[in-house]
């Protein structure tokens, strides 16, 4: 019981930390290697409401989530936009833009150690036990885990059941072909872009409630996405959800039953099998 | 095109102008200092290098400069990033020699950048007195490095001090004999891991849980979950700031509170004590200073003046020694030579007094005089267990998170 709810909590954090990759990812196809930074940036500013302002960090959220929104509709439009209008195919955009966000994830850990300094910052909020089943956890994860599930079901809903939605599940599809059935491709990317940015800033606040951050740990954040989403297939959401889960408990149960030092070499063995097994990700069809 | 190759000569030609006519003129000791500003060490880096690098900076130049021969010279600090990264720590070290021209330069942050800047700093002829490198290694490296000296300790020595602090309580009857011991899986946790573990099991202990985990982890519920279970009477880790904080939350979360907690780097820093609060009492740390000596004290009072924020209870002061060490030696040689500063520190018989005590260096370029194991008693981090140093005072039995 304590494996597995331990592991439900790890993997609604990394859900939290996949999520907004993933639809920057699968509909906006840009391969964004600054999301790391861009969530340590949702933690600083949660820690800094919370520190200066006594503002809860999910209360916080309220300001945080559209103050990344805005920002990161801002750097698609300006940064990332004419990179989009120059490539000639999806491969060629790839590379652009990983080349592109990578520079930018150096100059935000620039802007942020300017900012805020180099030093380590956490805080405690909610770091009491929560006791269930006969063991405690913390009750900020559980709180992280519980508006996990709650931010993964709406955009999960919002895509699948609303219009805008559905525009953006056509670009996920197929960008030249949605176009031609008279959806905006370069508005839908704008937007889930910046919705993938405010998703990842919103998984930022929270994970600060347990994770001790600096302005530089925002790279191990962008390994770990790359892995779930790849995992849960490329613009899909619920395959995120599960990956993150699966690989959650799987650690879990390796540092509880095996060793803690081979929860790494488990995550991996996991991608390894799915890359092996469903390329295209857990739910994933093969593309024609 | 050809414009700008222009304009960049000309900018060249200007800044090496410009400094031609300081070197001439040479009322200012040119020091460099390259340690990480970013990458994963910028967290410790920030908290323990460089403020004590710019006090000691601020406070030389207060106090009029160093007294060189007869006259006062003060001091410039010229500062790079070395981004964490040992290709970059060795090319600002280059570019601080060549371009730079410094007279001296402050030796880098952490033991894996301090190994991977001494091969330069000896090829260019600079001391290297190092406040944050703790290996085994100093008679190999002092006989390869003659220019390389160490004043923070050897982790040999703070692995078996630590397994004695216990080895004292046990026999006192304080505790029992069961211990779990964790570490994070990269050199220093698997050596520490090591070293303690061999002397707890020669003295009659017995490891009850045992693991390690991967760099950077910081979902340790399972470790914590796993050492609770198997009961010990004392848990030791061998663990990095990230994971210290994660440890401990995680243990006052699941109530987990042996009589004796310990944790390794990151527990003697302030932000430790801002992040738990009165909890960590009793919680026992890598390293440690005599927190009553009245030069640490006034030392810690200037750091949070100059710099905002409190100095470390460990290797904050050790940095800060290093450039006393320095300052000592140039003005004791009358000379900014570098050569005759080297000279004058690699004459063992020479004592510096520091914020840390007096010292001195061995054969091996060694201080043998270094805190080993602190503990978090009343607010402060307090010594408990020290070589050649005295003010330590007696561990106490960790009674739980309050």
């Amino acid at each position: 019981m304590f494996i597995l709810i331990t592991g439900l909590l790890l993997g609604g954090t990394y859900a939290l930390i996949a999520l907004g990759l993933n639809l920057q990812y699968g509909v906006a196809r840009i391969m964004n290697l600054a999301n790391g930074e861009m969530l340590v940036a949702g933690g600083f500013a949660a820690f800094w409401l919370y520190t200066a302002g006594q503002i809860n960090p999910v209360a916080a959220l309220i300001v945080i989530a559209p103050v990344a929104f805005v920002v990161n509709w801002l750097v698609y439009r300006f940064m990332l936009q004419p990179l989009v209008k120059r490539a000639k195919s999806r491969g060629a955009l790839e590379v652009d833009s990983i080349l592109a966000t990578f520079g930018m994830s150096f100059a935000f850990v620039g802007i942020m150690t300017w900012a805020f300094g180099g030093g380590y910052f956490n805080y405690a909020f909610l770091a009491q036990p929560l006791e269930m089943f006969g063991s405690s956890y913390a009750q900020n994860r559980v709180v992280a885990f519980v508006l996990a599930v709650v931010i993964g079901g709406a955009l999960w809903l919002w895509l699948t059941y609303s219009r805008v939605g559905l525009n953006l599940r056509a670009v996920a599809v197929n960008p030249a072909s949605a176009s031609l059935v008279g959806v905006d491709v370069r508005r839908a990317s704008a937007l889930a872009f910046a919705l993938g940015g405010a998703v990842t800033a919103t998984g930022g606040a929270l994970v600060s409630m347990f994770f001790t951050l600096d302005a530089s740990v925002g790279v191990l954040f962008t390994m770990k996405a790359l892995i779930i989403i790849i995992m849960g297939g490329v613009g899909d959401i619920r395959g995120t959800i599960v990956a993150a889960v699966i690989l959650g408990i799987a650690e879990t149960a390796v540092a509880r039953l095996v060793d803690p030092g081979l929860t790494l070499a488990a995550a991996y063995l996991l991608f390894l099998l799915v890359l092996l097994f469903k390329p295209a990700g857990l739910f994933g069809k093969a593309r024609g | 095109m050809y414009r700008r190759t222009f304009t960049q000569l000309a900018a060249a030609a200007v800044a090496l102008a410009a400094g031609a006519g300081m070197s001439l003129a040479q009322d200012t000791i040119r020091m460099g200092a390259a340690a990480p500003q970013t990458g994963p060490l910028a967290g410790g880096a920030t908290v323990t290098h460089w403020p004590a690098v710019r006090l000691w900076v601020h406070q030389t130049n207060e106090a009029g400069g160093l007294q060189v021969g007869d006259r006062r010279m003060t001091i410039e600090l010229v500062e790079y990033d070395d981004q964490t990264n040992p290709q970059q720590a060795i090319q600002a070290a280059q570019r601080l020699a060549t371009q730079d021209q410094v007279d001296f330069m402050v030796a880098p942050y952490s033991t894996g950048m301090n190994l991977a800047a001494a091969p330069i700093f000896a090829q260019l002829g600079y001391p290297m007195i190092t406040g944050t490198a703790v290996t085994d290694q100093q008679p190999a490296l002092a006989q390869q490095f003659p220019n390389m000296f160490f004043v923070l300790g050897r982790t040999s020595i703070m692995a078996e001090d630590t397994a004695h602090v216990l080895v004292g309580m046990r026999d006192r009857g304080e505790i029992g004999n069961r211990v779990a011991l964790v570490n994070v899986a990269d050199a220093f946790g698997i050596e520490m891991a090591g070293i303690s573990r061999g002397v707890l099991e020669s003295n009659g202990f017995e490891i009850v849980y045992e693991s390690s985990y991967p760099l950077g982890t910081q979902d340790l519920a399972p470790v914590i979950d796993g050492a609770k279970a198997a009961n010990p009477d004392a848990f030791i880790a061998w663990s990095y700031p990230g994971d210290t904080f994660a440890l401990t939350d995680q243990a006052i979360v699941q109530n987990f509170a042996p009589h004796v907690f310990f944790t390794a780097v990151a527990t003697a820093f302030p932000g430790y004590a801002a992040r738990f609060g009165d909890q960590i009492e009793g919680v026992m740390g890598m390293g440690g200073v005599n927190a009553d000596d009245p030069a640490f004290q006034a030392f810690a009072e200037a750091h949070m003046e100059f710099a905002g924020q409190a100095p470390d209870y460990w290797a904050s002061a050790a940095t800060y020694a290093t450039l006393e060490i320095l300052g000592q030696a140039i003005e004791a040689t009358g000379s900014i030579d570098r050569a005759t500063v080297l000279a004058y520190l690699q004459d063992r018989s020479h004592e510096y007094s520091t914020i840390l005590g007096p010292v001195n260096f061995n054969e091996n370029n060694d201080n043998e005089r270094y805190w080993t194991v602190g503990q978090w008693q009343g607010g402060v981090f307090r010594g408990i267990a020290a070589r050649g140093r005295d003010g330590a005072v007696a561990a106490e039995l960790f009674d739980g998170w309050n």
